[in-house]
């Protein structure tokens, strides 16, 4: 029995189906421990303040000594509360926001799964995200996480819908759910990015349009994670911390990990959707002699280098926009991110049917 | 085949068991949250027949949508389902008569396709297996031979939607609404009035 074999078993298949995901897990995670400070840096930069700097060089270590320090406490669980619902409210927040990351590409040919609804898997799974925060607010049997956990059922709802118009101009445009061919057709450099039309010179009209519905992702992903300036169901000065007021140590910990897991998922779908996700802005025909593991590496890192960027923007926006008031937030994520939309999306067919795009 | 096995088993028990425990919780949040079970592992048995578009639309639909406004409205509402209960021995055999259609119906299905095989009984052109991924099978069926069905659907859902928002919309008067135009077309010459005061008059209005 050869080793091709034994990856073709079902034993061999789950194996390395395993230790993909394990990678991709260690990977964000350990990402995620320095984007944290990153975000952290960002915020004290822009407020003049110095941010973390004890632990270790340039305080880069601080994630890990935060993460010892909520693992180490004890978890409090309040009298009142649904105990099994309110321990199983931070694992669902904490799963579905990996779960997500199964089919993120993240270069040529490095995905778990390659399915063909990607997008919608992605969308599902994001639309899922809402119950481990609503079920956190309900569980710990107090109002303000109570009031929290419905603010961010209805924030979320509502800016899904558009996320979900903004997605289908995207599908229009590339003639696809699998986002491996969504990133593949804005091979060439970065004006064939979907955002500029995704098809060179002659899709420049379409950039119109595409550069505003990028805003609008950019803006309700902002919604949809729950950052500020939209981050009612946790705003300090109204509802103390929402519905992650009960919350301590460990549960506290995978709340928090698994909300950034979303925002860095939401930096990998705006490079991805928009951005040409692991193609590099400029044509590469030299990588085609690489080594493909080399070849690869080089697109990771260009995929890398966007979410790192847009991370920064979601930091920059953190730092400087105050919040909403919740009027306000439904008004825009129902009166003028929908109707702009659903324009879109109906422009955009338009343009696939009618245009010189075909 | 034996992944695909063990995966069948296993989500199917899961619809099974969450399904009875919707009915059977006595709490009506962990009911919905049951329910929003049964809707999951439904969708992953979707997946296992090859139907992944249906799987991820039943996912955004049902549990991403509906059964969120579901759990809000339940966990809101202070409904005594104690009290709901005693009266359920009274419905209890048009419910047994309803569930006892269904699996009669189920059954004629089942054996139906155990017969024929399920092929059989699609009857789209658009449906030859194999060349087109489902998305585009359905997309193909759906905005050619059913069109005018699917346009109606969505007809009646836009009806049901206005129905609401006309049940629900009330114009009261007297009251202050913010309007975001005229805010920001204020400006410091129509916003503000400097008057000067002599001291110990003070002013009036």
């Amino acid at each position: 029995m050869g080793v091709n074999s034994f990856w073709g078993t079902p034993a061999g298949w789950t194996l390395l189906t395993v230790g993909q995901i394990l990678a991709i897990l260690v990977w964000i995670l350990i990402s995620l421990a320095f984007m944290l400070w990153g975000d952290r840096k960002v915020w004290a930069g822009v407020m003049l303040r110095k941010g973390p700097n004890v632990v270790g060089p340039f305080g880069l270590l601080q994630s890990f000594a935060d993460f010892l320090k909520f693992v180490l406490k004890e978890v409090i669980i309040p009298s009142g509360a649904d105990k099994a619902v309110f321990l199983l409210a931070p694992l669902i927040s904490f799963t579905l926001a990996f779960g997500a990351w199964a089919v993120i590409p993240l270069a040529p040919g490095w995905v778990v799964s390659n399915i063909n609804v990607g997008i919608l898997y992605i969308f599902a799974i994001s639309s899922l995200g809402v119950y481990g925060i609503i079920m956190g607010g309900w569980a710990s049997n107090s109002k303000y996480p109570f009031l929290g956990g419905l603010r961010s059922a209805a924030q979320m709802v509502s800016y899904e819908v558009s996320i979900g118009f903004v997605i289908i101009t995207v599908i229009l445009l590339s003639g696809s759910l699998n986002l491996q061919t969504i990133v593949e057709k804005q091979a060439g450099g970065f004006w064939n990015w979907n955002v500029l039309g995704g098809a060179g010179l002659k899709g420049l009209p379409a950039a119109l349009i595409m550069i505003p519905m990028s805003v609008i992702f950019f803006v309700s992903a902002l919604a949809e994670t729950n950052r500020p300036p939209f981050d009612l169901p946790e705003a300090e000065s109204e509802l103390v911390a929402g519905y992650q007021v009960e919350y301590s140590s460990t549960p506290y910990l995978l709340f928090m990990i698994g909300e950034y897991a979303n925002i860095v998922l939401m930096c990998a779908l705006i490079s991805i959707l928009f951005f040409g996700g692991w193609q590099a802005p400029f044509p590469t025909p030299f990588t085609t002699s690489w080594n493909p593991t080399a070849a690869s590496f080089f697109a990771f890192m260009w995929l890398f280098a966007k979410i790192i960027f847009f991370f920064f923007l979601f930091a920059m926006v953190k730092a400087i926009v105050p919040r909403y008031r919740y009027d306000q937030l439904m008004r825009l994520g129902w009166k003028v991110f929908l109707p702009t939309s659903l324009v879109a999306v109906a422009a955009i067919g338009a343009w696939r049917v009618f245009g010189p795009v075909s | 085949m034996i992944l695909q096995a063990i995966a069948f088993y296993l989500l199917a028990a899961t619809t099974v068991a969450a399904g009875l425990a919707v009915i059977s919780a006595r709490n009506p949040v962990h009911s919905v949250l049951f329910l929003i079970t049964a809707f999951f592992s439904a969708a992953g048995l979707f997946v296992l027949l090859g139907a992944e578009f249906l799987a991820m639309i039943l996912v955004v639909v049902y549990v991403g949508a509906v059964a969120v406004l579901f759990l809000f409205v339940v966990m809101m509402l202070d409904v005594d389902f104690a009290e709901l209960r005693r009266g359920s021995a009274r419905y209890l055999p048009i419910g047994l008569a309803v569930a006892g259609l269904l699996t009669i119906e189920m059954i004629f299905v089942a054996v139906s396709v155990a017969a024929n095989g399920a092929a059989a009984h699609s009857t789209g052109p658009g449906l030859q297996q194999g060349s087109v991924t489902n998305a585009e099978a359905i997309g193909r069926v759906l905005y050619t031979d059913y069109v005018y069905v699917f346009q109606a659907a969505g007809v009646v859902l836009l009806i049901a939607m206005i129905g609401a928002i006309v049940l629900t919309l009330k114009h009261r008067v007297g009251i202050k609404r913010q309007d975001v135009g005229r805010q920001t077309a204020r400006t410091p010459a129509t916003g503000m009035r400097i008057v000067s005061i002599k001291s110990g008059e003070g002013i009036d209005a």
